[in-house]
């Protein structure tokens, strides 16, 4: 990396002297400098953190959970467009992926924060969570929420309050089955609180808007949806480190 | 209470009756089920496979009427689509024109451009026809805008008015516009798409046919232009359509035209599936197949995994398909998306009734009948079974009352796939499990046929039931552990071929596989769509496609430059005026068949009847898209074609003619064009084969990130050779420093064999017999008792100490810590024993790998080992990776005298070290000074393991008897001290003697057969001593009068564990990977479980769970109470399998050359400490935990004291 500056430094400076522009050259030169030398200690930084085991097993966790995140949202945001859908497939990824691309990335960290802050809270309660912690029941959890979404957009109800009414049972079942822990109760309801308190603020600015809205400016699904996806985070989230750390046994 | 007793009682009786019943008839209760399957699958086959391609129905046009929107239910070969109008009736104008005769004098653009222009006066004819008032204005399907995101299009298609289409609409339906075009192809190609296109091209709407039998090119060989005036009717009238059928007929009467004019096609369309939808669907599949992986992956333990698992599947997916043909049946003909819907009832069925069932069958007691054991396993589980379904039951019938449609339909369809899958649950898979239980017993008593005809030593040991195969056994009490590389040699056949069927990805293959024959299935049945689409798509992607593919490649190009070979026939030129007779017509144009090949024809096939069918299945939906009008769900009714002849005389052409035509430049030859197809042919299958490898490329990263543990447990030897040198390391970076540095304690020059300890002192032992005491706070040597000068207090009877001090002094310099980069010389500590030194060099440079010797958790599998050596040389060439090279020569200076010096047991209490000879000796030394103070030679069978306990030791020894001993101080009790507890805190004060007791040591009670077979296994606590042998039983003694309390049968291995504890915790593991947790008061099994492929090498328990750890260097944790698996470990090869733990949620395990700390609550790890810097080679064999939350383990020929405070202070 310091050879990568250097070369870095003495090709701007030749080309500053070249261009008779020395004080704006210069100017770029520091900043360079400046810009490389933060980076370099960044990537350092990252990298000693790699070495400890704990940070890096935490690392994998929260990319992991990261990616889900994405993922997750990309197919279910596609589920939600696809309620006005157009016949040119084309226009609807583009639409996905242009306008909206900071939709999965915010859901992606959404994600990794709340899947971590999950065995946080269980190690911080002193109540570790026991039921049901296999990956099968995880994908099933995952399944179930992909469902719920599913049923949010296909389905046609008679009126918006029974919509709402249905998913929120489901979304408690979707508790009662995969999680049935204090912890993962409460962290849901603040995840479901917190993100639909966002998404108001960010309809109130008008960033992007619900078409039918019935609970102020969004859909009164939206905090069903959110606790249901607090809740399968978490479920992935508290994976026993081990399947995480042998990994790169296989 | 007593109700719900009661009810759970009944279950579990008809339960038990109905697994009696399963495994007693398995072959005619299978076919009874698959014969219940076909049944209820039969209505299925009226089901439409799935697939996305349009669906026809034929009705004649005589007697047509437009359907009600009542469903007819006499009608019963009508689909249930055709209900209601069409969403427009299609009436297609299909014009055939030539330039007739040919004339050399002709260009090639005179092929298309006079046909093309006759197009306007049909058109004006079609629009003006009128039929008694009505016209076609008031009759076609208008539209009024296109698209906002079609503007380009907007100059050719129509805006507003009627919905008629045709080649005209290219230059706006005015002649002027054609005539002033200088180049008709371009025109026509210009709003072709450049790359890749699903939908149908412009070209293709206009003119109504495939782009290849257009004819307009500069090269087509038969110079008949073909195109359609396409008009779209809102409604039906008859007697329009059929007198302006007339009238074009007699306009443009087509010679022996035979066209069939009697049956109009209605072509259903099924919802679209774009990409977008696409994906959703996709992820839900994906998750579906790794919950079905994650699932079956849990399927342990029977004779054939893979065989279960595709039973527990085929379970699920025929009650799928039985509740989907049962609604059928009763006539719920489903409305849902089936491929949608599917993954999610699969989860709501969920495969864990099965694997709960087999975990249940799998955990009764091996020794009972199959019958019995599917009774027992399936009655345990009956109630948790009946629970489950009803409140699944429950849930759905709640989903049924939210009166949703949907829903509703949902719900019914689970309800029905629920009952069935339980039915199919309880006959089917309790059948086929049971099968295999059988099956599985049958290859066990194959296999130990001949272990138990008799058992001569030097045969191999019996071989025991699932497992990696067992390290043989030279000797029938040694518990050895074989090195890893031996290991993966000696698989079983069976074992070879799951490797194999692991190691070449069969599953994904066969999914691959089925997912070709599903595309396969779906081609076959939907000819109109995918055919015809990938075929537009290869010959439309060349700019001149049209003539891409000529009948015959081999052919010279047919019209170089001028044309001059194509000479006209000599028949003079029709004139193109209407003849009404038909015969006339027709004998004309019979004549150019005899001509020659170039002169133009006009023939109707039965295959221009339909042309429409050769078009994309996806033309009707993007046309009517345009308009924004959906064909999705809807469907159009196609009538018959009105075929028009047009002839056009050479002078016509000629007058239409633009003047650039003439200066058309010279096409190219055909073999460009060819070259362009077979490009275009290329590039699809590039961009096939670069899909694939995208596919291949998601597949493998899911499969890296959603499966990270071993697949199918291969992948052992590839990820050993991997990373050879770093043992115990996933991640491929050099070791960390860790905060915790490990204490060496050096000294010893050959393998630490026995280590005890009481809190306080340490002592060690190693192979040639030296005994170390330690101090256990701070790593000092206190002791030396070295071996060959008992020579001499064998004699005298009481042993100087003669150069304790000098020694005691060199031990100082020996303890190094571990990071320190210079090894200083070693001293010579032997020095005046000269028969000894060139042992220590040789022990120090080859260091045999000692994870051969790597027991199991007690000092007892390496020394019988050795005695075995000693005994009978001929054997331990089955231990290869043994050091046999090293050990002989230092044999013979030990075996010099008569005293048989090595050490196979060793105790240590208060002050007082317990050592067990193989001679049969017990000796009590002086931990301090170093002094025998009393030796008892009672028995001659050496002492295998010792316990001592109080006043008491027990010796258990090879020849399957129990001594017990009891120590008595002689002096006066007035100098009898004691230190405080040393132990764990709850143990009973050790007596710590003084060195002018006089200690005498007597045999109280010796238990001659105690076992059948060596004791192979002894602990002692709570008052209770516990034996484990190889003859399969475990027998607690109570210590104080030496009585057999009970003798525990459970296992069908040797015992080769046993964990008690002062709150009478028994647990014990044995050779058939069983852990067993009994009652000590009562003597009864509390739990029972499979826990391991080969034997249990160790065991630990908290006040909450058990810890095991196998021969599969897999450690488990189960739940104490219910013997339910928490989750489990995997380690790394030859990882060692010493275990233990230090406080209640940590736990430390040995690895090679490193001791790893564990949460227990999460299964976390939580730190890796290496003991040295070279640690290759070097296995934990033995670990003790000591109370100020040290850990003791032997490393080689060092004893390694780590301090662990740093861990302690994060978890608590």
């Amino acid at each position: 990396m310091p050879r990568l500056e250097e070369h870095c430094w003495s090709c701007s400076c030749s080309a500053s002297v070249k261009t008779q522009e020395l004080s704006s050259a210069r100017w770029v030169v520091c900043k360079t400098a400046e810009m490389m030398s933060i980076i370099t200690s960044v990537l350092s930084h990252a990298y000693g953190s790699l070495h400890s085991l704990q940070s890096a097993n935490l690392i994998r966790r929260g990319l992991v959970l990261f990616i889900v995140g994405v993922v997750l949202a990309l197919v279910l945001n596609l589920l939600q467009i696809q309620r006005n859908v157009t016949l040119f497939p084309e226009e609807v990824l583009d639409t996905l992926f242009s306008s909206a691309w900071w939709i999965p990335l915010c859901c992606g960290t959404a994600a990794a924060v709340v899947g971590l802050l999950y065995p946080c809270l269980d190690q911080h309660l002193g109540e570790p969570h026991k039921f049901k912690r296999e990956w099968a029941s995880v994908t099933r959890c995952i399944a179930v929420f992909v469902g719920i979404n599913h049923a949010s957009a296909k389905l046609d109800f008679a009126n918006n309050v029974q919509l709402s009414l249905t998913l929120a049972a489901l979304s408690l079942g979707l508790w009662w089955t995969f999680d049935r822990s204090r912890s993962g109760f409460g962290l849901g309801l603040t995840t479901a609180f917190l993100a639909t308190l966002i998404a108001q603020l960010l309809v109130y600015n008008g960033i992007y808007q619900y078409t039918s809205p019935d609970f102020l400016y969004v859909r009164s699904w939206l905090p069903c949806i959110f606790f249901s996806g607090g809740v399968t985070v978490g479920n992935i989230g508290r994976q026993p480190g081990s399947t995480f750390v042998f990994r790169n046994e296989t | 209470m007593t109700v719900r007793e009661r009810i759970r009682q009944n279950i579990s009786a008809a339960f038990y009756r109905h697994g009696l019943l399963c495994a007693s008839y398995p072959v005619p209760i299978i076919l009874f089920t698959s014969a219940s399957i076909l049944t209820c699958c039969y209505p299925l086959l009226k089901l439409p496979l799935p697939g996305t391609g349009p669906v026809e129905f034929t009705t004649g046009v005589r007697d047509y009427s437009t359907p009600s929107h009542e469903s007819q239910g006499d009608l019963s070969e009508r689909p249930d689509w055709y209900r209601g109008p069409p969403v427009a009736y299609i009436q297609q104008v299909l014009v055939k024109a030539a330039v007739s005769p040919w004339d050399n004098s002709l260009v090639p653009v005179d092929v298309f451009r006079s046909p093309l222009g006759r197009v306007f006066s049909v058109l004006e004819e079609i629009r003006n026809h009128v039929y008694t008032d009505r016209s076609l204005e008031a009759l076609c399907l208008q539209v009024t805008d296109l698209l906002p995101g079609l503007r380009r299009m907007q100059a050719v298609l129509p805006e507003h008015g009627c919905l008629l289409v045709s080649p005209g609409n290219y230059w706006q339906n005015r002649r002027d516009l054609f005539d002033a075009d200088p180049d008709l192809l371009k025109t026509v190609h210009q709003h072709e798409p450049k790359g890749l296109h699903t939908s149908a091209t412009l070209k293709d709407l206009l003119f109504g046919v495939p782009g290849k039998q257009t004819g307009v090119n500069l090269y087509s060989k038969k110079r008949v232009v073909t195109y359609t005036i396409t008009i779209a009717l809102s409604s039906y009238d008859a007697r329009f359509v059929a007198s302006l059928r007339a009238r074009l007929k007699q306009l443009h009467p087509s010679a022996n035209c035979t066209l069939r004019e009697d049956h109009m096609v209605h072509v259903h369309f099924k919802e679209e599936i774009g990409i977008a939808e696409l994906i959703p669907l996709v992820t839900t599949y994906i998750i579906l197949f790794a919950y079905i992986y994650f699932s079956t992956r849990k399927i342990d333990m029977v004779k054939s995994k893979w065989g279960l698992a595709l039973a527990a599947v085929v379970t699920v997916l025929s009650s799928l398909l039985m509740s989907v043909g049962l609604c059928t049946l009763f006539g719920l003909t489903p409305t849902l998306n089936g491929g949608e819907i599917f993954p999610y009832l699969v989860v709501v069925i969920g495969l864990e009734n099965v694997l709960v069932l087999t975990k249940s069958v799998v955990s009764t007691p091996v020794d009972l009948e199959v019958k019995l054991r599917i009774a027992q396993g399936l009655s345990n589980e009956s109630w948790s079974i009946m629970k489950n379904m009803a409140t699944e039951l429950c849930i759905i019938l709640i989903g049924y009352f939210t009166f949703v449609p949907a829903i509703q339909e949902f719900c019914l369809f689970a309800v029905v796939g629920l009952v069935s899958d339980f039915f199919l649950q309880m006959f089917f898979f309790t059948t086929v499990l049971s099968i295999d239980i059988r099956r599985m017993e049958l290859a066990d008593l194959n296999r130990r046929l001949p272990a138990e005809a008799g058992m001569p030593p030097p045969k191999p040991g019996p071989l025991r039931p699932r497992e990696t195969p067992p390290p043989p056994r030279p000797s029938p009490h040694t518990i050895t552990l074989q090195a890893p590389a031996f290991r993966n040699l000696r698989l079983p056949k069976r074992l070879r071929v799951v490797y194999f069927l692991a190691r070449t990805r069969l599953a994904q293959r066969i999914i691959m596989v089925g997912t070709v024959i599903w595309i396969g299935i779906l081609v076959y049945t939907d000819p109109a769509g995918l055919r015809t689409f990938l075929a537009a798509q290869v010959s439309e992607q060349s700019p001149l496609g049209e003539a891409g593919l000529p009948p015959h490649l081999g052919v010279a190009p047919v019209f170089p430059g001028g044309d001059p070979t194509s000479t006209l026939s000599g028949l003079p030129a029709p004139e193109p005026t209407p003849l009404p007779e038909n015969q006339s017509q027709g004998h004309r144009a019979a004549h150019p068949e005899v001509a020659p090949v170039s002169s133009p024809q006009i023939t109707w096939g039965p295959e221009d009847e339909e042309l429409w069918r050769r078009l994309s299945f996806r033309h009707w939906p993007s046309l009517f898209s345009y308009y924004n009008i959906t064909l999705a769900k809807r469907y159009i009714s196609i009538l018959p074609v009105i075929p028009v002849t047009l002839h056009l005389s050479p002078q016509e052409a000629i007058d239409t003619r633009h003047p650039q035509d003439t200066h058309h430049a010279p096409p190219p030859s055909i073999k460009t064009s060819d070259l362009q197809t077979d490009l275009t042919l290329y590039k699809v299958a590039a961009l096939g084969l670069f899909a694939g490898v995208v596919l291949v490329l998601l597949l493998f990263c899911l499969y890296r990130v959603l499966c990270p543990r071993n697949y199918g447990q291969n992948g052992v030897p590839h990820g050993r050779r991997r990373r050879g040198d770093l043992p115990c390391d996933e991640y491929g970076y050099s070791p960390p420093i860790s905060e915790i540095s490990p204490l060496l304690l050096r000294g010893h020059s050959m393998d630490i064999e026995c280590l005890a300890s009481d809190g306080m002192l340490l002592a060690s032992c190693c192979l040639v017999g030296h005994i170390r005491v330690w101090d256990a706070q701070t790593g000092d040597c206190l002791t030396v008792i070295p071996n060959n000068g008992l020579r001499r207090s064998s004699s005298s009877g009481c042993w100087e100490h003669r150069d304790g001090g000098g020694a005691v002094g060199g031990q100082d310099v020996d303890i190094f810590p571990i990071r320190r980069r210079t090894t200083p010389a070693r001293p010579a500590l032997f020095g005046d024993q000269p028969d000894l030194t060139p042992l220590i060099d040789t022990n120090f440079g080859l260091s045999p790998p000692s994870q051969a010797l790597s027991s199991s958790g007690f000092d007892f599998g390496g020394l019988v080992e050795k005695a075995y050596q000693e005994h009978e040389p001929s054997p331990t060439l089955a231990f290869p990776p043994s050091p046999p090279p090293v050990l002989p020569p230092e044999l013979p200076p030990q075996n010099n005298g008569d005293w048989d010096s090595s050490v196979w047991a060793m105790e240590l209490r208060g002050n007082l070290i317990a050592t067990g000879r193989s001679s049969g000796k017990l000796e009590l030394w002086d931990a301090v000074e170093g002094s025998l103070r009393c030796s008892n030679e009672d028995g001659v069978s050496g002492i295998t393991a010792l316990a001592f306990l109080n006043n008491r030791i027990v010796a258990a020894r090879l020849n399957g008897s129990l001594d017990f001993f009891t120590v008595e101080i002689t002096k006066p009790l007035g100098l009898l001290q004691y230190r405080g507890p040393p132990g764990r805190g709850s143990l009973p004060p050790s007596p710590c003697y003084s060195s002018e007791d006089v200690i005498s040591c007597q045999l109280t009670r010796s238990v001659q057969c105690a076992h059948q077979k060596p004791i192979t296994v002894l602990k002692a606590a709570a008052g209770r001593v516990v034996t484990g042998s190889q003859d399969h039983t475990v027998r607690v003694y109570r210590l104080e009068d030496s009585c057999c309390l009970f003798t525990l049968q459970g296992h069908s291995g040797g015992i080769t564990a046993i964990y008690i504890d002062q709150t009478m915790v028994l647990a014990s593991g044995g050779q058939d990977g069983t852990i067993c947790v009994w009652d000590v008061l009562t003597g009864s099994r509390v739990s029972h479980v499979y826990g391991h492929r080969g034997d249990v090498t160790s065991l630990v328990c908290t006040t909450s769970c058990i810890i095991s750890s196998g021969l599969d260097d897999l450690i488990c944790i189960w739940d104490r109470s219910t013997g339910i698996k928490l989750y489990s470990i995997q380690q790394e090869v030859g990882c060692g399998a010493s275990l233990g733990v230090i406080s209640e949620s940590l736990l430390v395990t040995g690895g090679q050359g490193c001791v790893s700390f564990w949460d227990l609550n999460y299964g976390d790890l939580l730190q890796t400490v290496y003991l040295g810097q070279s640690s290759e080679g070097q296995s934990v064999r033995q670990l003790l935990v000591l109370d100020n939350a040290a850990i003791v383990c032997d490393f080689g020929s060092e004893l390694s004291l780590v301090y662990v405070p740093s861990v302690l202070e994060k978890l608590d």
